[in-house]
């Protein structure tokens, strides 16, 4: 099999009072000032998380020790309209260094008037983080996949 | 996010069952350690075990005489289940930071 079945994206949107500019800095400046402490991987609980602000950019985690953890990479750097970084947290809560294993994250920033915008977040390629090899096994071996992506797809269709 | 998914967020909605999907994320565990972490009876750890691996996002493995029970390791179920919740969680958080920014005089100089 040359490719991997895909899994759909994963979509969010929410609407902020606040406007174009200041949600994009929001997101990526102060990062660390919103993003939910217990969702890190690193040993040490996390003293903060770090989005630096430019294409090639780390997205990476401070430990309360002075360790650091990798996310991901900054793909594209748009602001105050665009952002698209990889997540690179395998199924073991681990970072995976190779770039063929990352997931990726597009966030879209839009001004709804003055002082309100809207934030598109969009999750995709989930199945580069599994292992490439259980999942053509799976598929090949008639195993439980063919069900996982059938309720993969019923989940799609509420987001197309 | 997409709540009406089959892919599990509807069954990580319980606090509980969250709980014991996120202590398992951390590390693979018997029914007595997730017991000993939770305020719950074992009883009630193992039903909702149950749940979580008819779901999809759990699976056991017998070690001995022990049962450990993990994520599932194909991962995508569990991952997009795990993922989901982030996310809802995320948005919600950085909305709140954005409101809060903008309505802060001493951060619109920044």
């Amino acid at each position: 099999m040359s490719s991997a079945p895909t899994i759909p994206p994963l979509t969010g949107s929410i609407t902020v009072d606040a406007p174009l500019e200041r949600a994009f800095l929001t997101f990526t400046d102060a990062f660390g000032s919103w993003w939910p402490a217990e969702y890190h991987i690193g040993q040490a609980d996390m003293a903060t998380a770090i989005l630096e602000p430019r294409a090639g950019g780390r997205w990476y985690e401070q430990g309360s020790d002075g360790s650091e953890c990798d996310w991901g990479r900054v793909l594209a750097w748009e602001p105050p309209h665009r952002l698209v970084v990889t997540w690179q947290i395998n199924g073991q809560w681990q970072y995976d260094p190779d770039p063929e294993h990352a997931s990726e994250i597009e966030v879209r920033f839009t001004a709804d008037g003055p002082d309100q915008t809207t934030v598109n977040l969009e999750h995709r390629h989930l199945e580069r983080l599994v292992d490439g090899q259980a999942l053509r096994d799976g598929i090949t071996g008639g195993g439980g996949w063919t069900s996982l992506l059938e309720l993969f797809a019923k989940a799609a269709t509420n987001q197309a | 996010m997409d709540t009406n998914g089959a892919a599990g967020l509807g069954l990580l909605g319980d606090p509980t069952r969250r709980a014991i999907f996120e202590l398992l994320a951390r590390r693979p565990s018997t029914v007595g350690e997730l017991a000993q972490q939770l305020p719950i009876t074992r009883s009630a750890v193992s039903q909702h075990l149950r749940v979580l691996k008819d779901g999809g996002l759990v699976v056991s493995q017998a070690q001995g005489t022990r049962r450990i029970y993990r994520l599932n390791p194909d991962g995508v179920t569990a991952l997009r289940a795990y993922l989901d919740r982030v996310w809802e969680e995320a948005l919600t958080a950085f909305a709140k930071a954005a409101q809060a920014a903008s309505l802060d005089p001493e951060q619109e100089d920044q």
